[in-house]
């Protein structure tokens, strides 16, 4: 079962004069987010990560495509009912105290003034916000401000939580918290969709991702899936007592070598080269300090990803890399 | 209480903790006891000069904080993305308009009383007699108040805070001036111009209609009748621009 589907979603705004084409947001993204998973939106600023949300919120219209939420046209206000949402860096209500904040948005979503109360309590002590329960929200730091957020998005207790950059702008310890939230919401049988471009985060706790550059998907699935972990990308050799300069066979073999005293660093482009180095090393009797491969990271794919739609229309990819 | 209700209660609680209102009350309380002032310097009609200026005071602060509130009303919700969380709820964006505009409502009610309670201290405290035909005034008032938030609110759903303070502020005035301009023209063999007002007439509000100061002041109330059909005009009026700022607010992209 999937909770979102967007299916060849495209956003254009006018560009406001006559003859100048329309600024494209979004061109054709289609995307499945599976029930009860964690799914991270990454992309660069303007990649439309934030109008992909508005448009599953119904907050914004798209030009053309489709979209669903929970099996319902996105934008449907009953299903709302069941979509918690924290937009990016939230401006709330700063004159309500944390108390009546979540009062208004338990009333909002149609739960009753007992239930209100009690889910208040609950979430107030989930997000460690007890001691600021009558405090007024213009006195909150941008981690509390970010926390009571994140409250207000589950306070009806939603199937579905869609997340806007929840960890910017927070401290490693608020990160963390973040972390540990969208993990638990998981445990609970709930599905994620949260956008970022902190890929840490998205490393350590999503079940899925989708890339997404300049208003296309250009690669989803499993992280291990996109970045092909087992794949080794580079290897870094450090040794001592060696003469690099002006050896034709070190400098063929390496990416890059780095001379500091008679400490140097070797970079190789694969681990094939690996033997014929050492051989040399040892050829000029100098010492092996260190043999260090580098695996493909999530960051390696973004950037390459980033690098790759600045110059080709981008092709979009289901469990795997873009071709 | 319903989802209007709570948007309601949200935007009067707002309005509550802003201080720049209760600035503004305390200003139509000081002009208000300014007429004692103005009317110890008029020779005659004392108590014509104290009603006069009370009521007008009334009038223009509850006004201005119709106009002013009522584009924010809006637009803040907007620029400051307070909006986003709102429409994320299984609310409908009719019911996010008209929850604000009553909450607006609530809050120039709870001002003109204030006002209004200010007021008649003063006609009490200088022995003026307090005629129902004050109230009446008062009542009026109101109902153009409600006009012109509907007004704000309208034009804030689709334009700047700037371009719709232009607009409703045009429109209120104009409100009071069509009926002026379509007597000017009445005499004349018609033509562009007076086709023109002709079309003003009926578009724009008739402010003046719900304008009985004047005849308030020295006591001659309003015919039961009158009072009905304008408060009826009024509410009408702006209950075709809430419906019109519905429409419009619900093809809107945030």
């Amino acid at each position: 079962m999937d909770d979102i589907v967007t299916e060849d979603l495209s956003k254009s705004y006018p560009s406001g004069w006559p003859g100048r084409p329309p600024f494209v947001a979004l061109d054709g993204l289609s995307l499945t987010v599976r029930r009860g998973e964690i799914f991270g939106f990454l992309g660069p600023n303007g990649a439309g990560k934030t109008t992909t949300l508005k448009i599953l919120l119904g907050l914004v219209r798209a030009t053309s495509g489709r979209a669903l939420l929970l099996g319902q046209p996105a934008g449907d206000v009953a299903t709302r009912r069941r979509i918690g949402f924290l937009p990016e860096s939230p401006y709330f209500y700063d004159y309500l105290t944390a108390e009546e904040f979540l009062g208004f948005y338990g009333q909002l979503a149609g739960l009753s003034r007992a239930v209100t109360t009690q889910r208040m309590d609950e979430l107030l002590q989930l997000v460690g916000l007890e001691e600021a329960r009558t405090r007024q929200l213009r006195k909150f730091s941008k981690g509390m401000l970010q926390r009571i957020g994140l409250a207000q998005a589950i306070i009806h207790d939603p199937e579905l939580v869609i997340l806007d950059e929840p960890m910017t702008g927070l401290d490693p310890v608020g990160r963390k918290q973040v972390r540990d939230l969208i993990l638990s919401l998981r445990d609970q049988g709930k599905t994620v969709f949260f956008s970022t471009h902190i890929l840490h985060d998205v490393e350590m706790i999503c079940d899925r991702v989708g890339l997404v550059m300049k208003g296309r998907l250009v690669a989803s699935g499993r992280v291990d899936e996109l970045v092909r972990q087992d794949h080794i990308q580079s290897v870094e050799i450090v040794c001592q007592h060696i003469k690099t300069q002006g050896n034709a066979l070190i400098h063929s073999l390496a990416t890059r070598v780095l001379q500091q005293g008679p400490q140097c660093l070797i970079v190789l482009p694969s681990p094939d080269a690996v033997d014929a180095l050492v051989g040399e090393i040892r050829r000029q009797g100098g010492r092996l300090l260190s043999v260090t491969p580098h695996k493909a990271s999530l960051e390696d794919l973004f950037f390459h990803e980033a690098s790759q739609t600045a110059s080709r229309a981008p092709a979009h990819v289901t469990g795997g890399r873009a071709s | 209480m319903g989802v209007i209700g709570v948007i309601a209660v949200n935007a009067f609680r707002e309005s509550l903790r802003d201080k720049i209102l209760y600035n503004l009350v305390l200003f139509a309380g000081l002009l208000i006891g300014l007429s004692v002032l103005l009317a110890d310097l008029s020779i005659t009609e004392h108590h014509k000069v104290i009603a006069d200026m009370g009521l007008a005071a009334i009038n223009l602060i509850g006004v201005i904080i119709a106009m002013f509130v009522g584009i924010s009303l809006v637009n803040k919700e907007i620029e400051r993305r307070t909006i986003y969380t709102i429409m994320a709820r299984p609310i409908s964006r009719s019911f996010f308009i008209l929850g604000k505009y009553f909450g607006l409502a609530l809050t120039l009610l709870v001002n003109m009383s204030v006002m209004l309670a200010v007021f008649l201290l003063t006609l009490w405290l200088y022995h003026v007699p307090i005629k129902p035909s004050l109230f009446q005034a008062v009542q009026l008032m109101f109902v153009e108040i409600l006009v012109v938030t509907a007004i704000a609110l309208f034009f804030s759903t689709f334009t700047s805070s700037t371009l719709s303070a232009i607009f409703t502020l045009g429109l209120y005035v104009i409100g009071h001036l069509t009926a002026d301009l379509r007597a000017m023209v009445a005499n004349s063999e018609g033509g562009f111009g007076k086709a023109v007002v002709d079309l003003l007439y009926y578009l724009c509000p008739n402010l003046e209609m719900l304008n009985i100061k004047g005849q308030a002041a020295v006591g001659v109330a309003a015919a039961p009748e009158y009072m009905m059909l304008a408060s009826l005009y009024g509410v009408l009026y702006a209950g075709v621009l809430l419906t019109g700022a519905c429409l419009v607010f619900q093809r809107r992209d945030f």
